[in-house]
């Protein structure tokens, strides 16, 4: 049963390598593709429902006991986040046939999206620190290749900077690893979280702790490190930026939700209170970020750095309130911010181009497209019933709960505000009067198959606000269980 | 021993910052491997340097060489391999489509 779990990491791996020798044959590639995205889909939903019913699922590789071989731990967290990012590739690898050019396809397009989906559902399920940063390479890799698939002179330009600075950031991480391991002895979170309640001297471990909070803030673009983000992140085809946007930052959210509750809890006084501050600074730097542009994509990456904002939030404030919304705002960023990327995509699409200025009127011949962007501007502001709100209300309770006011003042504006840089983008781009021109039959046609996809992401968005009564027993578990190390590490180490 | 190794992956820490701040394309891929080539030193140190110790620990012996950090180092040595061999082909690539190695001029406000 516990093979089960590799087989979620294997399967898109797998994919990835059948997929490269279809490059040239379009139509099956793609068949092929959404059909292996789907029994993924259906694979993690299987494991899902097993770590649901039999708890936590561990798989020891090679049969090595638990601290000296490599673990991949399935709890509910990291597989609900599995899913997730499944969820979110399904999405994208159907929207993509239409929106990449056929030599972005052909140029083993399908090979990269799978190694990607590889590396993060790796990320997301490993045990072993040193393995989080080969999953971190293995997805970085994937990404290198797709941003700058297509070859553009601005494309190039951007994912230099792109590469350069993950490259710095993993070795750091690399040094980081070798440093706690000096002190511990040990990669296996579950063991270095048991040793360093030992350790005698806590300072070196704090220093060690900001290290880690670097590297992860720098891949999950915190304030001050969030600059290398827009960017490269809009320069690559909509469906790329899709996941960038979806599941990249997220990753590096959940190394920091996972490290900072598992492993370095001893000063909490210090990194979580830092952490508070460096939230509300994301979330209001980026936001003014988003107010400071006119290019559509840009407005929607730069909206990808408050809500890393509202995550640290929960994990600064550190309570089980808190991390139940941390967990819930990442659950249901990791969805909208797929859905907004693929419809500003589609936007710029119809638009024919980027800029702001340049659009007007679009609802006359897109309402359909027009309606999903006001649905999706209302889940990313966390205006009820959509899943936005319900993140952000019990991010706000937990804050209210440890009176910390400041952030929690910081947030409401900062939503008040992302609201305001997204609406904007609605009345400038689709009100207005009716352009005489009828829309290129080609163009609709096109765009009717690629809002579908959109649809589904936004609907799961709806079921995750209306429906919080159903989900948030569980996530209050994953709360519960973050605050409460011990049960991770009893379930990895077996006396 | 412990010393010199540190002292020497510090040394192609610093000279691998120096090289990653010029603006030259060549320089900052340099810079890169330098830095990487400091960070597998430095793993290697971590796990203490032992000479003449085989890596095996049953009982009765206590002097033994710890092999994980070699285990680390070699994944992360093909993992920085691949990277600077991709990085150095996508500055080039990058230097001849934009006309320029220089980082200064690598910027712009023009995304299509």
């Amino acid at each position: 049963m516990s093979n089960l779990l590799a087989l979620t990491i294997i399967w898109p791996l797998l994919a990835a390598i059948i997929t490269a020798f279809f490059n040239n044959k379009k139509n099956t590639v793609r068949v092929m593709s959404q059909m292996f995205t789907l029994i993924n889909l259906a694979l993690v939903s299987v494991v899902l429902f097993l770590i649901s019913t039999n708890g936590t699922i561990i798989l020891e590789t090679g049969s090595y006991e638990a601290p000296f071989g490599i673990v991949i731990v399935g709890d509910m967290l990291s597989i609900t986040l599995v899913l997730t990012t499944n969820i979110v590739a399904a999405a994208c690898v159907f929207y993509a046939p239409k929106s990449l050019t056929e030599q972005q396809e052909s140029f083993f397009f399908y090979s990269f999206f799978f190694m990607l989906i590889s590396g993060v559902s790796g990320a997301f399920l490993t045990g072993d620190l040193f393995n989080l940063f080969v999953f971190f390479e293995v997805l970085l890799m994937a990404s290198y290749g797709l941003i700058v698939l297509g070859n553009g002179k601005a494309q190039l330009r951007e994912s230099l900077k792109y590469v350069l600075i993950n490259l710095f950031s993993s070795m750091l991480f690399v040094t980081t690893i070798a440093f706690l391991y000096s002190v511990v002895g040990s990669v296996n979170m579950a063991q270095v979280s048991q040793r360093v309640q030992e350790v005698e001297q806590q300072g070196i471990l704090t220093t060690i702790a900001m290290l880690f909070f670097f590297v992860f803030a720098t891949k999950a673009a915190v304030f001050p490190l969030y600059y290398w983000l827009p960017r490269p992140y809009i320069v690559p085809n909509p469906v790329v930026s899709a996941l960038f946007g979806a599941l990249l930052t997220k990753v590096g959210i959940y190394s920091i939700l996972r490290v900072f509750t598992l492993i370095f809890v001893g000063e909490t006084d210090l990194t979580h209170t830092i952490f508070i501050y460096l939230a509300a600074f994301t979330m209001i730097f980026g936001v003014i970020g988003a107010l400071s542009t006119n290019n559509i994509k840009l407005i929607v990456a730069y909206n990808i750095i408050p809500a890393v904002g509202f995550m640290m939030m929960g994990i600064g404030i550190f309570s089980e309130t808190a991390l139940s919304g941390t967990i819930y705002y990442l659950i249901n960023d990791m969805v909208i911010k797929a859905a907004l990327f693929l419809l500003v995509g589609l936007i710029a699409y119809v638009a024919g181009t980027s800029d702001l200025r340049k659009m007007n009127g679009l609802i006359h011949h897109y309402p359909v497209l027009g309606w999903f962007f006001f649905i999706a501007t209302l889940v990313l502001a966390g205006i009820p019933p959509f899943s936005g709100f319900v993140g952000k209300l019990l991010l706000i309770q937990g804050g209210l709960a440890q009176e910390e006011i400041m952030v929690v003042i910081a947030s409401l504006v900062s939503s008040l505000l992302i609201l305001f840089s997204m609406i904007r983008i609605f009345i400038r781009g689709f009100w207005g009067e009716k352009q005489d021109a009828p829309p290129h039959p080609e163009r609709s046609g096109a765009a009717r198959r690629m809002t579908w996809p959109i649809a589904v992401l936004l609907s799961i968005t709806v079921l995750l606000g209306v429906g919080a009564e159903w989900f948030y027993p569980s996530v209050e578990e994953m709360g519960e269980y973050l605050m409460n190390p011990q049960i991770y590490i009893d379930s990895v180490i077996k006396e | 021993m412990e010393i010199i190794m540190a002292v020497l992956a510090g040394t192609l820490f610093t000279t691998g910052v120096y090289n990653l701040l010029q603006k030259q394309l060549l320089r900052i891929v340099i810079g890169t491997a330098l830095i990487s080539h400091g960070a597998h030193l430095f793993i290697l140190t971590m796990g203490e340097l032992k000479r003449g110790a085989p890596p095996i620990l049953t009982d009765g012996i206590d002097q033994y060489t710890d092999p994980l950090p070699q285990a680390l180092i070699l994944t992360s040595i093909v993992i920085s391999f691949g990277v600077t061999s991709l990085l150095l082909v996508l500055a080039y690539r990058a230097s001849k489509i934009n006309g320029t190695d220089n980082m200064e001029q690598l910027r712009g406000n023009d995304y299509e």
